[in-house]
């Protein structure tokens, strides 16, 4: 049985923390993800829950002790924002060799500097190639519905791989919204107990990790671990049908909206895909054939499910919340324009840096990226690809 | 606790061989020695901050550890060691494990006393119930001889090389164990290779049996760094305790207490002289420099013991 | 269950290294002969020896078997020959030679 409820983002993540019982979860506050790891304590101050919460002095500390956690034969997690991400950085990339399925609650945020509290995807993206799982949310209940399939996907064992399940900071972190949550015993059922085959407490037989790598291993190894990011797609849509079948709700490896029959497209992850719908629907009643591509699943990145999707457009706009000082765009456009070539797309294909530093998207700002479109397919001709939205020239 | 040595060196050996530290290093005899304090039948977690350890024990698919090990970065062994303990508690209170196990983490001073010293200080101050020792040998070895914060002053070392214009590293090393101790940590004790290793065997059984956080300063010095003849490892670390360079001590529930007061403290140049590292200090004209280095080896002493006179 | 590292030498292939690169298992590094780096090895003059141990704890390489409170010939395999065992036995039951 489902519960209405209204909640901020933050605390649909520790309702759900709740529910899931992790065994260790070490933190370090940073807005603005702090209230994850707030509301968390107050859950163990009041037994709620049997996790060891672990009140570090950093997140590189966090991190690192999500990893010996994990490491030793626990479901580890910790959260975190912006400079607290960047700070992990070397970590991200031992948590993802060494194969851990641990979580990290991201609250997506501007990195530094100028220092700034309001979202961005720079801190995220910053991380894409660190060998994690990233998962975004456009609105407080995938952040919920997103956590709770976590574990699901990073444990599964053709995968075993960390897993980063991402919100835009204050837009869904902070604002309070109306969702549904699942019970307790419906969580903990679904999510299951964490079975390692190999762990650092297993009295069977120890385990040594972490190793030095000669020149010989090291190409291998990398090779070896991308084999599980082959696999994660496939487990991503089997865990959400699973998750449909309790909740109602379906997930894929992105959301497809109003996409059909479009003939202009925006490709976006995040909140800012919530105000895009509501230009499309508007311009739709208008007899305007445009659609959106909303990313939920960017690494790894559904590339050719992505290209198929886009096949029937004219014209796509792709949408960077983060530079990528390329002088060509952000990560996301790099992306989606690779698969469209490789999918020989004939679509003509624009890309917009965004909403930097929590800067507020319109209605009618999308409104004017459809429109821009339509004058790109009437021109044949995309102009300049790497553009700012809404920039003070 | 009774000492016995035989038994203590008759216990099975923790620490394998195989790996590949330099002949006759102090960092292996150091490590070895520490897993003698844990008690037949438990069981262990290893860590290890990067350094010459970490890459010579653990060398893809050639491990030298007999417990389970696990090795992160460089900068953070207290912290990936306090998650692991984490585990612990958390799985013995979900009812999923009954076996007892002992969390040590080791260091060189590289990984404990600077780039560690954050993640080394957040796990004695949150009193994770570990162990962390460094094996001090006075530099980043691994890397090519490179000076730390627990380099001793004016050794020779390739980031503070001795030239016309240099002595040496110009700065006095970080007192750690002090500072450790300052965390209010239930023991903290600073030991090396002595005799019949009565004293490092001791206090390692106490770290890891005290209830909590513990820390191990072991000098254990390094052939190629100090540049010392390699078979008188022995006798360089009998020096650096003969001459108060490297008092033992220990400070239990915040009660310092001196184990050795040498019956005739030597003069440093009887540890220094045996030393490349310090060969530059024994040129005709640079007397003074040694005369600084006792001075400073007697302030610290005299601090020593009047920090232990109070208890 | 604890990994075969014969099957983990440097020609091995992708698929055959052990996931996240964790052995699970201990004490593989005896599988490496260390013994072939030294120029001078000790030699045990067991006649001469008290079983004092004092040698035990002093070797960096785990090269000098305790059992039973007894000490018994260097492990050649691993013993790296720095010669500081040699200098820990007060009664002379130690000697460097040429390998």
């Amino acid at each position: 049985m489902a519960k209405r409820d209204r909640l901020s983002g933050n605390e649909a993540i520790a309702i759900a923390l709740r529910q899931i019982n992790p065994d260790v979860f070490p933190a370090f506050p940073i807005t603005p993800s702090t209230e994850i790891p707030q509301y968390f304590a107050s859950f163990v101050a009041n037994g709620q829950v049997d996790t060891e919460f672990i009140p570090v002095e950093s997140e590189h500390s966090s991190m690192s002790a999500a990893i010996g956690a994990s490491a030793a034969g626990a479901r580890s997690l910790t959260a975190t924002s912006s400079c607290g991400l960047a700070y992990m950085w070397e970590e991200l990339y031992i948590a993802a060799s060494n194969r851990l399925p641990l979580a990290l609650a991201l609250v997506n945020r501007a990195l530094s500097g100028p220092i700034n509290i309001n979202c961005d995807h720079s801190d995220s993206m910053g991380a894409r190639d660190a060998g994690w799982i990233q998962v975004y949310a456009e609105n407080n209940q995938e952040a919920y519905d997103n956590m709770v399939q976590a574990y699901r996907i990073a444990e599964h064992k053709d995968v075993r791989l960390p897993i980063m399940i991402c919100q835009d900071g204050f837009i869904t972190s902070h604002a309070v919204e109306n969702m549904e949550l699942l019970e307790d015993e419906e969580v903990k059922n679904f999510v299951g107990e964490y079975e390692p085959e190999n762990y650092l407490l297993n009295p069977g037989c120890p385990m040594a990790v972490g190793p030095y790598s000669i020149t010989d291993y090291y190409m291998e190894a990398k090779r070896n671990q991308a084999e599980g990011m082959k696999h994660v797609e496939k487990i991503v849509l089997e865990v959400a049908e699973e998750f449909a079948k309790l909740s109602g709700r379906e997930y894929g490896l992105f959301e497809a909206y109003r996409l059909e029959d479009a003939e202009y497209a925006v490709v976006m992850i995040g909140s800012a895909a919530g105000t895009t719908k509501d230009a499309i629907d508007k311009l739709r009643e208008q007899g305007e054939k445009v659609g959106l591509l909303k990313i939920r699943l960017y690494r790894p990145f559904p590339a050719e499910t992505i290209a198929q999707a886009l096949k029937g457009v004219k014209a796509v706009a792709v949408m960077d919340r983060a530079e990528g000082y390329t002088n060509h765009g952000g990560p996301l456009g790099a992306d989606v324009m690779a698969a469209l070539y490789r999918a020989r797309s004939q679509a003509l294909a624009v890309n917009y840096i965004y909403g930097l530093g929590g800067r507020d998207v319109r209605v009618e700002d999308m409104e004017g990226i459809f429109a821009t479109l339509k004058q790109i397919a009437a021109d044949g001709d995309a102009g300049e690809t790497y553009r700012y939205l809404g920039i003070r020239e | 606790m009774s000492y016995n040595f035989k038994e203590t060196m008759s216990k099975p050996e923790r620490l394998a061989p195989g790996h590949r530290m330099c002949a006759g290093c102090g960092g292996t005899i150091a490590v070895r020695n520490v897993l003698r304090g844990l008690h037949e039948g438990d069981k262990a977690v290893i860590g290890n901050a990067t350094g010459c350890l970490e890459v010579s024990t653990f060398t893809y698919p050639y491990t030298a550890w007999e417990d389970s090990y696990i090795h992160n970065a460089f900068e953070n062994a207290g912290a990936t060691l306090s998650g692991v303990e984490g585990a612990y508690k958390a799985l013995k209170r979900k009812g999923k494990l009954d076996e007892t196990y002992k969390f040590i983490t080791f260091g060189g001073d590289g990984g404990t006393y600077d780039i560690g010293f954050q993640s080394l200080s957040g796990a004695m101050e949150r009193n994770a119930d570990m162990v962390y020792v460094c094996y001090d040998n006075g530099a980043y070895m691994n890397t090519g001889i490179q000076r730390s914060s627990a380099t001793p002053m004016y050794a020779d070392t390739t980031t503070t090389p001795v030239g016309s214009a240099s002595n040496g590293k110009p700065q006095n090393r970080k007192d750690l164990a002090a500072i450790i101790a300052a965390h209010d940590v239930p023991y903290v004790a600073q030991t090396t290779f002595i005799g019949n290793f009565k004293d490092l065997h001791v206090k390692s059984e106490k770290a890891i049996y005290t209830p909590g956080a513990a820390f191990l300063n072991i000098m254990a010095p390094c052939p190629r760094g100090w540049r010392y003849n390699t078979p008188d490892i022995m006798e360089i670390c009998k020096l650096g305790v003969e001459t108060c360079y490297w008092p033992l001590f220990e400070v239990v529930e915040g009660k310092w207490i001196l184990n050795y007061e040498p019956k005739k403290k030597l003069p440093i140049e009887d540890f220094l002289k045996p030393q490349g590292r310090f060969k530059h200090l024994f040129k005709k004209g640079n007397e003074y420099l040694i005369e600084e280095f006792q001075k400073e080896v007697d302030r610290r002493w005299e601090e020593l013991q009047f920090r232990c006179s109070r208890g | 269950m604890a990994a075969d590292i014969t099957k983990l030498g440097v020609k091995a292939t992708w698929k055959d290294l052990t996931e996240g690169m964790i052995i699970a298992g201990a004490g593989t590094s005896k599988e490496f002969n260390t013994g072939e780096w030294s120029t001078d090895k000790p030699v045990f003059i067991e006649e001469k020896c008290k079983q004092c141990l004092l040698c035990t704890p002093v070797c960096p390489d785990s090269c000098i078997p305790v059992k039973d409170g007894k000490r018994g010939e260097f492990d050649y395999d691993h013993c790296k020959g720095c010669g500081i065992c040699v200098k820990s036995c007060p009664f002379g039951a130690i000697t460097m030679e040429g390998v």
